[in-house]
């Protein structure tokens, strides 16, 4: 990659947390890559959207929690969390079950603005065909 | 009877369904780690779950469900939640434990 070049990056999420490692290993690959300046999306399909439920408290089960992370995110430069309207359907949750993800936009004072961009399984797949480069988890 | 163990997400493996439909009446049903996800009311998996809640007794693991954020109120009414001891309880009152990995 020639310096100066920005690409579009997405991030797939499709696999619930704690029950395996892809969750959070995403989450350390996207932390890792936004010392890139490239455009970074995310985006949660499926058991994904798993991911970003409020309210995760691990104590019980003695795993690293790392939830609140993903509110973290926008001091990195990732404001861009496409969550699929159809994976939540699907698994019995809405909105209102997801922690609320915000960002400060630097080009606007600084206002607090959501992360989370609810889209449609059309949507998400037409939002995929403009990506340079997927990584899938 | 047998205590039937689920780990795996009803929306990613066939694990639960399986387990269901091969769950004898009078046998228990022990929701496990991703296992919990079976338990939403309103899912895709929801009426299999309550189907099975006729002749079947079906478990959540508390600690399971707050790792994931997964409240009460979220839960299909007649599954019942339990803790690590509770696992240990239902372990020792059935004779054999068959995990749906």
């Amino acid at each position: 990659m020639s310096e100066g070049t920005i690409k579009k990056f997405l991030y797939l999420n499709r696999k619930a947390p704690y029950g395996t490692i892809y969750a959070l290993e995403s989450l350390e690959v996207v932390l890792i890559g936004a010392a890139f300046d490239q455009d970074v999306s995310l985006a949660f399909v499926d058991d994904g959207v798993f991911q970003l439920t409020k309210n995760q408290n691990t104590k019980g089960i003695e795993m690293k929690g790392f939830s609140l992370v993903y509110n973290a995110l926008g001091d990195y430069g990732i404001t861009k969390l496409y969550v699929e309207k159809e994976s939540l359907e699907e698994r019995g949750l809405t909105l209102d079950d997801l922690q609320d993800v915000v960002y400060e936009d630097e080009n606007d004072d600084y206002a607090e603005k959501k992360s989370i961009l609810l889209v449609s399984r059309a949507e998400m797949g037409q939002m995929m065909e403009t990506q340079n480069v997927v990584l899938s988890f | 009877m047998i205590l039937h163990t689920v780990n795996k997400s009803p929306f990613e493996r066939n694990a639960l369904v399986s387990c269901l439909g091969h769950a004898q009446a009078g046998s228990s049903v022990l929701m496990i780690e991703d296992g919990v996800y079976g338990a939403i009311a309103g899912s895709q998996v929801a009426d299999v779950v309550n189907n099975s809640l006729a002749t079947v007794k079906i478990y959540a693991l508390e600690p399971d469900l707050a790792a994931r954020g997964i409240a009460k109120e979220k839960l299909i009414s007649g599954v019942q939640l339990i803790d690590y001891a509770g696992f240990v309880d239902l372990a020792a009152d059935n004779t054999t434990v068959q995990a749906w990995l």
